[in-house]
């Protein structure tokens, strides 16, 4: 099993929701979060007052998902998260120990 | 039949002489003395005061919460209301003698201490038509929110003790005598300076004081490197558009009565106000591309308060002009100005009130005309030039005891308690701090 984080931009979280789902994959965790990579952010002016807002609003999902479909599911996000312009996100995998569902004990891919 | 007919004819005599009060009044000599109240005049009155009194709260409170940063916010809202209190009662035992009894050409006396012989029917000579007990508590409304102005120049840096000190004191030594000094009798109303709502008492004061502020205390810790945008500007627009219908209140109400006076004190605020909100708006979009909410709003602000000394004394037409000017130049004032100078005036206290209650008044020597403002209240345009040194004096007198005895009064407190937050306090937040509360 793995855990797949992806964080990107907001407005992208229904299409990558929705192509997660085409796949099989029911569940996923969705943070509100802030970053920046090459992006750079706005200039907000208050009475003549300039601020550099570096830090943007992204969303970042995880999901644990068995090995066999880790690949597909990361080029499915990559394209339903991507418009080809800077400040797109980043997908990070990570290998997941153990997995438990909480209502019937179940553990292991079982428990996705 | 006959006794019947005495009777009768007695009866109509009797009713005849009731229904005649206005022939007998002359020889019922006491009705002329007893001033007349007004029922009109004293409904009125009532409104302005608790529109006045909304200016304050929620109207400022709001306006300058939303501006400041969100560890901030109940501490600045805090402060409005604090004062609304702590004024209330100073007013009750001393401010209101100070400023608004006979006294001296400098001060009021003592006359009406803890509001002594203040009676249901008592009535104040400025305004023989309402009960004295509406005049003073309009007065006080005046007097609440000149102290709450002054705390948009120190956000997010002042103790709660330090502030509270420093708004009483303020209140009864800046407040009092130069509210007598323009309004109550005192010199600056007998040398004919015109003020109708507190340009001078009200804005300049609280303008200048808010300078005083901001240049004693400092500037905020990471002024022109961290972010220090405004978390809610919601709150301000809600707050500013309260300022303004309260404000009806303000100018309209310091008509002292429900009269043409009133009606012309309303209409020109409304187009002064509607004017300077533009050219604010319209300055800021050719300056730097695009109108801001909050440009708009304090341009509205800024045509407030610049209508406020000329409100019963110009014409539409003045009004306009008046407008204008306020826009563009406290625009400048808390822009440029500000900017060039180094100073953090947080809220622009001084930007908006300070500037824009100077070009107020100022204009007011202006646009005077005697056909608005009544005998021998006139302007330059009306053939009064010498209205515009008038107001001047009246102007550099205010601006000169505020910026002193304010000097005073924080370097006291500075001594006694210490003025500023420490920098840990700052930095985490006045609302924890002081208050031990946030906004989730």
């Amino acid at each position: 099993m793995k855990l797949v984080m992806a964080i990107f931009k907001p407005f992208k979280l229904d299409e990558v929701r929705d192509a997660l789902t085409g796949l099989g994959i029911q569940g996923l965790t969705v943070s509100e979060v802030k970053g920046f990579g090459r992006q750079k952010g706005q200039t907000e002016i208050y009475r003549g007052a300039e601020y550099a807002v570096s830090f943007l609003p992204k969303i970042k999902i995880e999901v644990v998902i068995d090995d066999v479909l880790v690949e597909r599911a990361v080029e499915t996000i990559r394209k339903a998260a991507g418009t080809g312009k800077i400040g797109d996100g980043k997908i990070f995998v990570t290998p997941i120990e153990q997995a438990v569902r909480i209502r019937t004990g179940e553990s292991g891919i079982d428990a996705l | 039949m006959i006794v019947k007919l005495r009777k009768l004819l007695f009866a109509a005599g009797a009713a005849g002489a009731l229904s005649l009060p206005a022939v007998s009044a002359p020889v019922v000599a006491w009705a002329a003395d007893k001033p007349k109240l007004d029922s009109g005049d004293t409904a009125w009155m009532l409104t302005s005061t608790a529109l006045v009194l909304m200016m304050t709260i929620p109207g400022l409170a709001m306006f300058y919460a939303g501006m400041v940063r969100k560890k901030n916010v109940l501490a600045t809202a805090m402060q409005s209301f604090a004062v609304v209190c702590l004024v209330s009662v100073l007013w009750m035992v001393l401010g209101y003698s100070l400023a608004f009894t006979q006294g001296s050409a400098v001060i009021g006396g003592t006359s009406r201490l803890f509001m002594s012989g203040l009676a249901l029917d008592s009535v104040h000579d400025l305004a023989k038509t309402i009960p004295e007990s509406v005049y003073m508590s309009f007065q006080l409304t005046f007097a609440i929110i000149t102290p709450a102005l002054i705390a948009g120049a120190f956000a997010e840096r002042m103790k709660f003790s330090a502030m509270m000190w420093f708004m009483g004191l303020w209140s009864i030594i800046v407040y009092a005598p130069i509210a007598h000094w323009v309004w109550g009798g005192g010199f600056l109303g007998d040398w004919g300076v015109l003020d109708f709502a507190g340009g001078t008492v009200v804005h300049i004061n609280a303008g200048v004081a808010g300078l005083v502020c901001c240049l004693v205390l400092g500037k905020r810790r990471g002024f022109g490197v961290e972010n220090m945008a405004p978390h809610n500007l919601v709150l301000s627009v809600i707050g500013a558009s309260l300022l303004w219908v309260g404000w009806f209140g303000f100018n309209a109400g310091s008509a002292g009565a429900a009269s043409g006076n009133a009606g012309m004190a309303m209409a020109v605020t409304q187009f002064a106000t509607a004017t300077a909100a533009l050219s604010w708006m319209f300055a800021e979009w050719i300056a730097r591309g695009k109108p801001s909410v909050l440009g708009a709003i304090s341009g509205a602000v800024a045509g407030l308060v610049a209508i406020t000394p000329a409100s019963g004394f110009v014409n539409p037409a003045g009004s306009l002009v008046i407008g204008i000017a306020a826009g563009v130049l406290c625009f400048w004032g808390s822009t440029g100005l500000k900017h060039a100078m180094g100073y953090d005036d947080s809220l622009d206290a001084f930007g908006v009130h300070g500037v824009g209650g100077f070009v107020g008044a100022m204009l007011t020597g202006v646009f005077a005309v005697e056909a608005i403002g009544g005998d021998g209240k006139k302007g330059l345009i009306d053939g009064n030039a010498g209205q515009v040194l008038t107001q001047l004096w009246g102007c550099l007198v205010c601006m000169a005891w505020c910026a002193i005895a304010t000097f005073v009064i924080l370097k006291l407190v500075d001594a006694l308690i210490g003025l500023r937050v420490t920098a840990e306090e700052e930095v985490e937040g006045l609302d924890i701090n002081l208050h031990g509360e946030t906004v989730h």
